[in-house]
């Protein structure tokens, strides 16, 4: 008698659909994470089918970071959720100054999502993390109900290691210190905007989702003593500077006219009613450094693919209100605040 | 961005600041009220103040639609979302405001209400053509400015012959409230608030024109300039303004005559005139009932009427009674009078209404403005 050859059905990734099924812990699980996963992050650690990665430890200081993606819509101009939650993490990690090593994924997707779509998904992200030299080592996998979810949710967390001598927090602004930025703000959150149903206007901007762990390892080479970096995303610059001002106890004072916007994005918030200062970016860092070190800085950013439009936007003064201020490029003087609820249209 | 960042110019704005530091009189005091939410956004967020001499007082006025909104109309609006099983479509800026019972119409949406914030008149038709199951009641607040898409959106519902769409008409009129600011007995009578001139709305006179001001400067001798939303327009406004009351001119001037005519968009009022009628009066948060200030919507567009369809009863409520919205809105305090200013009323929890649109004199100052009071502290 002859042994039939054991084949199973390949998952249909081209009309296929995310279901229960997929996440139940049964074969039709095992098959999506083989086929898919594990055949675009392959590397040793996922192929060893652990519920858990083993590596080995260096000296040192590790950080870690964790960020979830709930982005609208998935696929935006210039990205999709996949990249974004690898770049994500990975400028969380890298902004203590470290070079971020392993990454883990954990999704959770919604009955009667297209596999197409999840495929597409996926090798973005195995691209991004290849790109930026970081392996995802570990992950996971839910389905819950339609209606339940909004198609794809992803949860990356990564870990990497502080380079020796260096100690970056938001806690050591200190008065004197310049503030800069690695480019144009506004770029991610437009382009989401643009691509939005809802809004639907055309655009030839794109989302400026990168990961910066390249350009802060040239900056820390060139200057260890970096007092400060942070990306600023969600809430845009002016939220993130108010962190940092919180956080180091300190004022600060920007200079509208040094801040570089693209014109596109001036406009297109200029129509929305919205501020660009408050608009999120997922490929740009700001950089807080004693004034000594600020043009070094500079130099080397600009010398780098993503800090070709860096700028020195303002310094870091005493203020026991912590308030973040800007000299208008009109003349006059205003506050930068902290941004309330959602960014919200003006009706006039 | 080309013809905008020509009106942000730092240089001219320098070169205008100088000409009214030069115009003005050390001997007296100039007392300018900017109508429009608009113009209170632009002097907050370029710190127009810091280039103008002590002596002028900008009064900031209650041309902020959603500031002037009572609590009771947005009960009803948090009635009909939250009660009717309504899709109530509303503009981003009302969501936040405080009604009755902690709610607002955000946190109304947290308790399952179908709330949806659209761009305009047109996404809420929109909205109810793609639901047709639903029906969508489309909350329409704003001044003139925003009147014409509403009467736009019930011709094209009536045209389409969309049985699910309503409006929660709540329009306003502009001169009936400068009206009533002029006629109160703080202006009138005891000069409490002393008030000069006014500058002009923008928006909402490319579509009235600037005919209708010409009442207040010859009835009550109040200069008007009406004047673009743009720094320089505001400043170049108030350099007219100072000069009409150096003159002992009241005139209505014209700044923003590259969008505004003397007889403004005839087609708009036009259509307005055809879809609404004059409310006998109107509750504006700050100013009470101010007679023939609002609009409703005639008996011929009855069916797109949401205030017939769904019965809706008008309460007043009260502010609380330590905000001092009404007062702010009516020039008679600043903001940073209110004792519950940027303590328990801030951006993120908004008591009263001046604190919730960007547009509000609270949260304008709040934003933009604390510094100063820091420093004068």
């Amino acid at each position: 008698m002859t042994v039939r050859k054991g084949y199973i059905r390949p998952v249909d990734f081209k009309n296929g659909r995310v279901d229960m099924t997929h996440g139940s812990g049964g074969r039709a699980m095992a098959q999506l994470i083989e086929e898919l996963f594990l055949a675009a992050f392959d590397n040793d650690w996922l192929r060893a089918a652990n519920d858990q990665a083993c590596f080995a430890v260096q000296s040192g200081r590790m950080v870690m970071a964790t960020d979830s993606h709930v982005v609208s819509p998935l696929f935006f101009p210039g990205g999709d959720i996949g990249c974004l939650s690898v770049h994500g993490t990975v400028n969380d990690v890298a902004m203590s100054g470290a070079r971020p090593l392993y990454l883990s994924a954990s999704f959770i997707l919604e009955e009667g999502f297209p596999l197409a779509d999840l495929k597409r998904i996926v090798e973005s992200m195995a691209h991004a993390a290849r790109e930026a030299g970081v392996a995802i080592v570990t992950g996971d996998t839910k389905v819950v109900e339609q209606g339940k979810g909004d198609g794809v949710f992803i949860t990356t967390t990564g870990v990497g290691v502080v380079p020796a001598g260096v100690n970056i927090s938001g806690d050591r602004a200190r008065p004197g210190d310049v503030i800069l930025v690695s480019g144009t703000l506004g770029d991610h959150g437009v382009a989401i905007m643009s691509s939005r149903e809802s809004l639907g206007f055309e655009t030839s901007i794109r989302s400026d989702t990168a990961a910066l762990h390249d350009l802060v390892a040239r900056m820390v080479e060139a200057v260890p003593d970096i007092h400060a970096l942070r990306d600023p995303t969600r809430g845009g610059l002016a939220t993130t500077l108010n962190e940092i001002a919180r956080q180091s106890g300190v004022g600060m004072m920007l200079r509208e006219e040094a801040i570089p916007v693209r014109q596109e994005v001036e406009a297109a918030c200029e129509f929305l009613g919205l501020d660009p200062l408050y608009v999120a970016n997922e490929g740009k860092l700001i950089c807080i450094c004693a004034k000594e070190h600020a043009e070094p800085l500079l130099a080397v950013m600009r010398a780098h693919p993503l800090g070709a439009e860096a700028a020195i936007i303002g310094s870091v003064h005493e203020d026991p209100h912590h308030f973040v201020q800007m000299e208008t490029g009109f003349g006059g003087k205003r506050i930068v605040d902290w941004l309330t609820g959602e960014q919200l249209p003006r009706i006039c | 961005m080309k013809y905008i960042n020509e009106f942000r110019d730092g240089k001219t704005a320098r070169v205008l600041a100088g000409a009214i530091a030069a115009e003005t009189r050390a001997d007296r005091r100039y007392h300018i009220m900017e109508f429009c939410g608009g113009h209170t956004h632009a002097i907050s967020r370029y710190g127009l103040s810091d280039l103008l001499p002590d002596n002028i007082r900008l009064i900031h006025g209650p041309g902020c639609p959603v500031c002037v909104l009572p609590i009771g109309r947005i009960d009803n609006a948090i009635d009909l979302a939250l009660n009717r099983g309504v899709i109530l479509a509303t503009y981003g800026d009302c969501l936040r405001v405080p009604a009755s019972g902690g709610l607002s119409l955000l946190k109304a949406k947290a308790r399952g209400a179908d709330v949806r914030m659209v761009y305009s008149s047109a996404d809420a038709l929109k909205l109810a053509q793609d639901n047709p199951e639903r029906q969508v009641v489309f909350f329409a607040i704003g001044f003139e400015t925003t009147t014409p898409p509403t009467a736009v959106a019930i011709v094209q519902a009536e045209k389409l012959g969309l049985a699910n769409f309503t409006v929660f008409c709540n329009h306003v009129l502009t001169p009936a409230a400068i009206a009533n600011i002029l006629e109160s007995p703080e202006v009138r009578l005891h000069g409490t608030v002393p008030l000069d001139a006014f500058i002009g709305p923008a928006h909402v006179s490319t579509v009235i024109g600037s005919q209708p001001y010409e009442h207040f400067a010859e009835e009550y001798e109040k200069p008007v300039v009406i004047a673009g939303f743009e720094p320089l327009d505001v400043m170049q406004a108030i350099l007219m303004l100072v000069r009409q009351l150096n003159e002992g001119r009241a005139e209505v001037e014209n700044e923003f005559s590259r969008a505004v005519t003397r007889e403004g968009n005839v087609k708009a009022q036009n259509l307005v005139a055809e879809v609404f009628e004059l409310r006998k009066s109107f509750e504006w948060r700050g100013l009470n009932e101010v007679p023939y200030s609002a609009l409703r919507i005639k008996a011929k567009y009855s069916a797109y009427d949401a205030e017939r369809r769904y019965g809706i009863a008008y309460k007043s409520v009260a502010d609380n009674k330590a905000c001092e919205c009404g007062a702010i809105l009516r020039g008679l305090k600043r903001p940073q009078d209110c004792k519950l200013f940027g303590t328990v009323c801030t951006p993120e929890n908004p008591m009263g209404s001046c604190m919730v649109s960007s547009e509000g004199a609270c949260a304008a100052h709040y934003t933009y403005g604390r510094y100063r009071d820091a420093v004068a502290g």
